[in-house]
């Protein structure tokens, strides 16, 4: 890696702890993705990624920024990407996984707050994320309580925070909600920008976006080979690169490993030997680098064969339908297009468990652990239901509840491999 | 064939041996702060063909003996097994977890939970309260067993009980119905945790919490279900492990 030095000290990045952060990373990707045996080539892109993701990628985020694009950095799959390309911006996921200045994070926030909120503050107040000293607006919105109420508190600590209104019921109402929302940040992306968004900037924003999540789609359909031809951790890698790449480029990267895999598909190659116990993994986000549950399941003789998950196909699997004739139109289609997302946050919300059936089934997989970041009230609660309604569907669920440390990770062990064999005895 | 089990629990570590599914050795011995020493000193002089081993050092021992590891659950299931067949569910209180598994009616595992990270409401909680007491383990349960009437112990966390039972001590409550309350505190949380879990079928109850018979009558009366104990309810996960040593021939 190029020395970004100056580049970080100009973003106002702690450098000290800054290079403390990426030494302990560099080494968890070296233990836990390259130790993997027989990993795509295709995944060299990825590695390279994440090599230099907080060198290269914000290097050309500065640049992009330096001819007058606009970095808009947001925290939730509910804010249209789309929209972002429309005037020409940047858009990239701020989420945080990684266990880092909680201590300051509790001095701002209850300790009962989720790992994922803490992290967002830690990093920020850290001074330790160049994606997020990089943007020109950070978008925030009304998803679960707990992210709510700490946008408030979070405001005063960013350049400017623009929170977005959700709304909590898949009705009538509720999607004129998100259509007005959706109005709104268009106002506010054009009042920054200086651009106007017409219908056809939307249309290729549209056609950006979608593919970037055709190439997803396909990535996942192949997943139901067996043998897996991909592991759970390289696939959740991606989903989270997703959030933070140049999206032309990474739509091209998944295609060609898609080409690569399809012939490992043809081949019989996999990354485990066939009749390996296939595993769902449902319920909260995880972003970089929260890698422990899919490490652990992977390191006891299972494989992760997909993700419920905004970090994966609930934050993929719909494309926006290319129609319409003026800007209000094509809003309508993006706003039909976020109202299927099936976060926990609505009430009620079928489809998720549902689509969670569903993709047992295509995916041949074996069973499904549910899981919740501890204190997400919405998937913890909305877990119990979940449960019970896919094991009268006789597809076996483990429920865990966990969150960034390591203090756990014995515990969680010895009931993923009790699950595991559980399934194994099928 | 000789089949050995070994499991090396956080308080004590069991060691079973099998042969022609017939227990022919069974030792125990309290873990220590050197657990590897400790299980070798275990398995000195012991005579077996094969060995699984279990229980949270299972993977410690697995670095110094080539030998396949199950967990603690599975190990659970299956030497329930070698004792009864007619229970649908188990209920084990370790000296650090607690674990509720439901068994399908060919006995094998379909449902558990475990206890949450700390060790509230597991052996090791009994163990300090009774100590808090100024009991020895087995007149902590006659104690207990012998109170009318229990005090009402609200914290199930380890740390907060200890102080919870000092401040009924001072304000003269009765040493025995605070001896009954700590118990009742244990049932209401494992008998939560099995209602969950298992809702039905008679309890197979194991772990060396299951040698205290309070908690056993109260377990019994608290969910309305036979409770079965085996002779030595310790040595349950052990013998799961040396049967699935000889299975995995």
């Amino acid at each position: 890696m190029a020395d970004y030095t100056e580049m970080w000290k100009s973003l106002g990045i702690d450098v000290k702890n800054h290079d403390a952060l990426l030494a302990v990373l560099g080494k968890a990707y070296t233990d836990i993705f390259l130790s993997q045996k027989n990993r795509p080539e295709g995944m060299k892109y990825f590695d390279f990624v994440m090599s230099e993701v907080h060198g290269l990628r914000i290097k050309e985020i500065l640049d992009a920024k330096a001819q007058g694009r606009k970095v808009i950095g947001s925290y939730c799959v509910f804010v249209p990407e789309e929209l972002v390309l429309a005037v020409d911006g940047v858009a990239v996921g701020l989420c945080a996984g990684a266990e880092l200045n909680f201590e300051a994070a509790e001095a701002l926030l209850p300790r009962n707050t989720c790992s994922l909120i803490k992290s967002m503050f830690g990093f920020k107040l850290g001074k330790l994320c160049p994606y997020v000293e990089s943007c020109d607006v950070i978008v925030g919105e009304n998803t679960c309580d707990g992210k709510k109420k700490a946008y408030e508190i979070f405001r005063p600590l960013v350049k400017d925070l623009y929170v977005m209104d959700l709304p909590q019921t898949k009705s009538e109402t509720g999607r004129l909600v998100l259509k007005k929302e959706y109005r709104k940040f268009i106002a506010k992306l054009e009042k920054e920008s200086g651009k106007k968004i017409t219908v056809q900037s939307l249309k290729k924003g549209i056609e950006i976006v979608n593919a970037k999540r055709k190439a997803m789609i396909r990535l996942a359909a192949i997943r139901a080979a067996d043998p897996a031809p991909i592991s759970g951790l390289d696939a959740l890698l991606i989903n989270q690169v997703f959030f933070h790449d140049d999206p032309v480029r990474f739509t091209d990267s998944v295609n060609k490993l898609c080409d690569e895999l399809e012939q490992r598909v043809k081949d019989h190659k996999g990354v485990a030997p066939k009749g390996t116990t296939r595993i769902i993994i449902s319920g909260c986000p995880m972003a970089v680098p929260n890698w422990k549950l899919p490490m652990l399941v992977e390191t006891s003789n299972a494989v992760i064969v997909g993700e419920e998950s905004c970090v994966g196909e609930r934050g993929t699997r719909w494309l926006t339908e290319v129609k319409g004739n003026t800007v209000d139109e094509i809003l309508d289609a993006i706003t039909d297009r976020y109202f299927n997302v099936d976060c926990a946050v609505f009430t009620p919300n079928p489809s998720r468990v549902d689509y969670v059936k569903e993709m047992t089934k295509k995916l041949h997989a074996d069973g499904v652990i549910h899981y919740s970041l501890q204190f997400c009230q919405p998937y913890i609660i909305e877990s119990g239901p979940v449960e019970k309604e896919l094991e009268k569907s006789h597809i076996p669920t483990l429920r865990l509840e966990t969150d960034y440390s390591q203090e756990d990770v014995g515990q969680l062990k010895t009931r993923i491999e009790a699950f595991n064999e559980r399934l194994k005895k099928k | 064939m000789r089949c050995a089990g070994i499991d090396i629990g956080s308080r004590t570590i069991k060691l079973a041996v099998l042969e022609n599914d017939r227990l022919v050795l069974s030792r125990k011995v309290v873990t220590s702060y050197n657990p590897l020493e400790t299980a070798r000193a275990l398995m000195d002089g012991a005579v077996f063909d094969r060995i699984t081993a279990t229980g949270y050092g299972r993977y410690l021992i697995k670095g110094h003996l080539e030998c396949p590891v199950i967990s603690e659950i599975t190990a659970f299931v299956r030497g329930a097994r070698f004792f009864s067949n007619d229970c649908g569910s188990i209920l084990d209180i370790g000296g650090q977890d607690t674990k509720a598994i439901s068994l399908d009616c060919e006995g094998n595992l379909c449902k558990f939970e475990m206890n949450d990270r700390c060790a509230a409401g597991t052996g090791r909680f009994l163990e300090v309260m009774a100590t808090v007491l100024g009991f020895t383990l087995e007149e902590f349960s006659t104690a207990a067993l012998s109170a009318k009437r229990a005090e009402k112990i609200n914290s199930m966390c380890t740390v907060f009980a200890e102080s919870e039972v000092v401040s009924l001590i001072s304000q003269g409550a009765d040493r025995n119905e605070v001896a009954l309350g700590v118990h009742k505190a244990i049932i209401s949380r494992s008998a939560g945790l099995l209602k969950r879990v298992a809702p039905t079928g008679k309890i197979f109850f194991a772990g060396g919490v299951a040698l205290n018979d309070c908690v056993r009558i109260l377990l019994g009366n608290e969910m309305g279900r036979p409770v079965f104990v085996p002779p030595d309810p310790q040595i349950v996960g052990a013998i799961g492990a040396a049967l699935s040593a000889s299975e995995d021939i």
